[in-house]
């Protein structure tokens, strides 16, 4: 006895089928991915970074900017203008109104952990890792630049022009904004950001701040050390001592 | 009230189609310089990394605010049950999603991938202001169509009274989350104001009903139809009261910031020292924005002139421009405080600089360009103009 597929039944197994291939199909893709990242990220660590400006020249500043530069492969835009081309660190210079003492300092993305580029962001595309780094997903941005607007430390810059020879662990994309990763790449590989590692280890300590035997966790039990804008209790990644 | 007929305009006329081609010439002309901004980057804009936000938002925010306060008309009516506004209510409605239409294709175009709005309407961060406006915008779209449907289906009449309200709670709750884009940043000095959120109702009450009246005032003159004096004188003096409580509130704002010490360098740019954004605040918002519509509504020589009427809401629309340009710009251009007590001497501080581009300024216009000519294609295909508002028609009890 044959049977007529009827519409209805066309329709059952045509949905089931499509569901189910979905289903499993999802599944592979996921767990393929999740396979890449043996290591979830967790809160148990929070990456952080102490800059001692008595110990920093200008110099080392200047070889944090180029390690930055080089890592990432920012800096080399041709159209932009002076204010238009990304900084994702920056050298400032500090006068004491009172005292009229001078501080040298590098500034940038201070990862922290209540960050207003997060908050603002409409489609999640700023966004903190677990382990404290604030990042951008550049898939996610849609360019409404309203990060850099809730910015307190003006940290964020945004591409102006179409990029040439980017490097291959930095996708970074026109219309899209951007800032220090932290070198992301390379800590997840047990590295250190190449800011840190241009300049002397005492001036710049990279590390865990939640490990209380890493050197970092040592040295701000230690020394006095001042968030920027402090006020605004955002409990940065970033600290800065002899400011 | 029962001799009010909605009829459409004929829209046959040279002047009607040379509108349209003068308002298509501009959209083209802003469409060009989208191509033109995404295709080599905003570097050809007069944006940077310090003024992200540059003359497109000013048009964008001021047509967003605009917007709401061009439904105010058809509230009046529907909420508060005036019954002279009755018969505006239908453009009302119309002027208001055109305004916001005009605005949102600003705002959507000047993104750095506006290719991306896929993204924008599907990844929501429900922490964002922005994304809740995203959705107050699009909601706002929905209830004033549907108000509007209320309104034109007879027997969806009885509802109107409802949706009207459903309608004005919307438009007060879209003001609150645009000047709160402003106020819920706590970086810059110049914003981080409360309100800011209340500051931009009242700044859509005015704006929008300046547009509203040029429109209805526009309308009314080119397909001749009568208008009378007591919608105009009503809507005049309305405007007066709008723009005079906008001035009101831009005082408490600044002196409320004069109080707060850590506001002080912010305030004494925008007032005395900061170039020209303290002479755009000065001579464009205030004087130009808001004392002279005020005389020139109130002051017995040129009271209930109609020309009169109109440069009031032509130079209320200008200030409003300009207010939102200090707001916008001016906030941005002042240096955030890093370090209080010290003074930046390299690296980040001063004043950032600068001057929109040409393709930005085109980019705004024709979310203005966009906005009449969909209010001018609709009156053509629906019926949202009554066919008289001459006084005893608008009126009735009004004695001759």
């Amino acid at each position: 006895m044959s049977k007529t597929l009827n519409r209805r039944d066309f329709i059952k197994t045509t949905s089931a089928t499509t569901i189910g291939v979905a289903t499993v199909a999802s599944g592979i893709t996921l767990t393929t991915f999740a396979d890449t990242n043996k290591t979830p990220v967790t809160n148990e660590k929070r990456w952080g970074m102490l800059i001692d400006t008595n110990k920093l020249s200008e110099v080392d500043i200047d070889g944090m900017v180029s390690a930055c530069q080089k890592e990432q492969g920012w800096g080399s835009e041709v159209h932009s203008t002076g204010s238009q081309k990304p900084g994702w660190i920056k050298k400032l210079k500090v006068k004491d109104k009172a005292t009229g003492r001078i501080s040298n300092l590098a500034l940038m993305c201070q990862h922290c952990e209540e960050p207003p580029c997060v908050d603002v962001c409409p489609t999640n595309a700023s966004m903190k890792r677990e382990d404290g780094i604030v990042l951008v997903d550049k898939h996610l941005c849609i360019g409404c630049r309203y990060c850099m607007m809730a910015c307190p430390y003006d940290a964020r810059s945004f591409v102006h022009e179409t990029l040439s020879n980017q490097k291959e662990h930095m996708p970074r994309g026109k219309g899209t904004v951007e800032s220090c990763t932290m070198c992301v790449h390379k800590v997840d590989k047990g590295g250190i950001p190449a800011c840190v590692a241009s300049a002397n280890s005492d001036a710049v300590i990279f590390g865990d701040l939640y490990d209380a035997s890493s050197k970092i966790n040592q040295t701000l039990k230690t020394v006095q050390s001042a968030q920027i804008r402090a006020d605004l209790n955002l409990n940065t990644g970033v600290r800065y001592s002899g400011l | 009230m029962s001799n009010i007929r909605f009829e459409q305009i004929e829209g046959k006329s040279l002047g009607f189609y040379a509108l349209i081609a003068g308002l298509g010439i501009l959209i083209l002309a802003a469409l060009g310089s989208v191509y033109y901004m995404e295709h080599y980057g905003h570097f050809v804009t007069g944006m940077n990394n310090r003024i992200v936000w540059g003359m497109p938002h000013v048009f964008a925010l001021f047509l967003i605010v605009a917007a709401s306060g061009a439904l105010n008309v058809a509230s009046i009516s529907s909420v508060f049950n005036k019954k002279l506004y009755k018969p505006l209510s239908r453009l009302s409605g119309l002027v208001a999603l055109s305004l916001l239409a005009g605005g949102l294709m600003v705002l959507v175009l000047d993104l750095g991938r506006p290719d991306r709005l896929i993204v924008a309407m599907t990844e929501y961060n429900f922490k964002s202001i922005f994304a809740w406006n995203i959705i107050l915008y699009n909601g706002f779209f929905v209830v004033v169509a549907v108000y509007l449907w209320m309104m034109f289906e007879r027997r969806m009449n009885r509802f109107s009274r409802k949706a009207g309200l459903v309608a004005f709670a919307w438009r007060l709750i879209l003001t609150t989350g645009t000047g709160s884009i402003f106020g819920f940043l706590v970086a810059k000095q110049a914003y981080d104001a409360v309100i800011m959120a209340p500051m931009f109702i009242i700044m859509s009450f005015a704006f929008g009903l300046a547009f509203f009246i040029l429109i209805l005032m526009a309308s009314y003159q080119w397909t001749n139809r009568p208008l009378g004096n007591v919608v105009i004188n009503r809507l005049s003096n309305l405007l007066g009261v709008f723009i005079a409580v906008v001035m009101y509130f831009v005082a408490v704002y600044h002196l409320g910031n004069l109080y707060l010490a850590e506001n002080t360098g912010v305030e004494n740019f925008i007032l005395f020292d900061g170039g020209i954004y303290t002479k755009l605040f000065w001579y464009g918002q205030i004087i130009l924005g808001g004392f002279i519509p005020m005389a020139l509504i109130y002051h017995p020589a040129t009271k209930g002139n109609r020309s009169m009427l109109g440069l009031a809401s032509v130079l209320i629309i200008i200030g409003g421009l300009i207010q939102l340009y200090v707001i916008i710009i001016g906030g941005q251009a002042y240096p955030m405080e890093l370090f209080p007590g010290k003074e930046i001497l390299e690296g980040y501080g001063g004043v950032a600089q600068y001057s929109a581009s040409l393709p930005e300024i085109s980019l705004g216009i024709g979310g203005v360009a966009l906005a009449i000519i969909a209010v001018t294609f609709l009156v053509k295909f629906l019926a949202f103009l009554p066919e008289s508002l001459a006084d005893d028609v608008a009126n009735p009890h009004h004695k001759g």
